[in-house]
């Protein structure tokens, strides 16, 4: 099986946020776009309806909860989503998958058990949304990344 | 004989230190090791395998326990029979905790962690374990402890399915990736030579399993045994 190559996110692309390789963030993170952490995340990542990816200097030690999940680099939390996880070559995963579809390349290290769960049927779009990211009460230090850009470096 | 430092100054570059060094490069971390080219994988069926599934058969939603490394082979294979899938390179771990020589897993303290690390689950868990050849490359201490530590994660009627060479006389065993193609055929991926942990035969192998409510034997033309044990 060959690795597809993956493009790292334009800087510029406006739908991606991205946490560069030297940042570090503890806490909890919501976005309303697709999310490129390439650096230190400990925490949760939550970013419902896009696609998170994990760049191959990306450390994280969270809870992924996503659309869709690509991982390059390494995490240690479970990994929840709702459209597919892809797991590169070369990408370490420990933790427990939550997925509609999953996709492992040969040289990958995952340790931790897949629960395949066809995606749910989604209510009418007409219907009531909720757009505001709910952030637990108990912790404080939640931190949202629709203006990543800015911590790049 | 020279100490190790000697020798280890005399050997050629990439010279591996032993042939167990001599591993492919997904199988962990030990150290100085000489590439290893492997054949081309090949396809061959399974009577173990196909008694795997015909026990677990019209059942769905079993958690399942793969001890050869995530492959998307298995994923699919077992996700596709509504199982959940547990996964672990074991055979990969055991670098990790010991090295590739299995004299060194006779520590009972790295024997603990190394059960912690990898088979660390409630008691219970588990309703069918594919241990594919990972036993053979553990020492009678490693073996053991492992083995009695399935006997506890797995759920009772439950099966497990195990591979050992049954050429007594080797001590070195190839290891591979085993991948699922259907309920009874198997693809082997060559990840390379390793010395085997001890001799497997069928006696060793019932009063290892002697815990376990049944073994049964499946002699293949490849002079290997296909072991079937029910907990």
């Amino acid at each position: 099986m060959s690795s597809t190559p993956y493009r790292v996110p334009d800087a510029d692309t406006r739908s991606t946020a991205t946490i560069g390789k030297a940042v570090k963030i503890v806490g909890q993170i919501f976005t309303k776009e697709d999310l490129y952490v390439d650096g230190d995340v400990e925490g949760t990542i939550e970013s419902q309806d896009n696609k998170v990816t994990v760049g191959p200097n990306g450390r994280v030690q969270a809870g992924i909860k996503a659309r869709e999940v690509v991982l390059l680099g390494q995490v240690k939390g479970n990994v929840e989503a709702a459209d597919k996880v892809d797991i590169r070559k070369d990408a370490r995963l420990e933790g427990d998958i939550v997925s509609s579809r999953i996709s492992i390349e040969d040289g990958a290290l995952f340790k931790g058990s897949i629960d395949i769960r066809k995606a749910e049927v989604r209510p009418n779009a007409s219907g009531p949304t909720i757009s505001a990211p709910v952030s637990s009460p108990q912790v404080p230090q939640a931190v949202p990344v629709g203006a990543a850009a800015a911590m790049k470096r | 004989m020279l100490p190790e430092k000697l020798r280890s100054i005399f050997r050629k570059e990439n010279e591996p230190a032993s042939p167990a060094q001599a591993l492919s490069p997904q199988s962990g971390s030990a150290p100085a090791r000489k590439a290893f080219k492997p054949n081309p994988p090949t396809t061959r069926s399974s009577r173990g395998l196909e008694q795997f599934f015909f026990e677990i058969r019209d059942l769905v939603g079993l958690s399942i326990l793969d001890l050869a490394g995530a492959t998307q082979e298995n994923i699919n294979f077992l996700t596709s029979l509504g199982h959940k899938i547990y996964s672990q390179d074991i055979v990969r771990s055991l670098d990790d905790a010991f090295g590739p020589d299995p004299a060194q897993q006779t520590n009972p303290a790295l024997i603990e962690a190394f059960l912690r690390n990898n088979l660390d689950y409630p008691a219970d868990t588990f309703d069918g374990v594919l241990l594919w050849d990972s036993l053979q490359f553990m020492g009678p201490a490693l073996v053991n402890a492992t083995v009695e530590r399935l006997s506890q994660v797995m759920r009772p009627k439950s099966y497990l399915l195990a591979f050992f060479t049954a050429n007594e006389r080797v001590t070195e065993v190839m290891s591979y990736a085993f991948r699922i193609i259907d309920q009874k055929t198997i693809l082997l991926a060559e990840r390379g030579i390793r010395p085997s942990g001890q001799v497997f035969n069928n006696r060793n192998l019932e009063k290892l399993f002697a815990k376990f409510e049944s073994v049964k034997f499946f002699l293949t033309r490849e002079s290997l045994r296909e072991v079937i044990v029910r907990r």
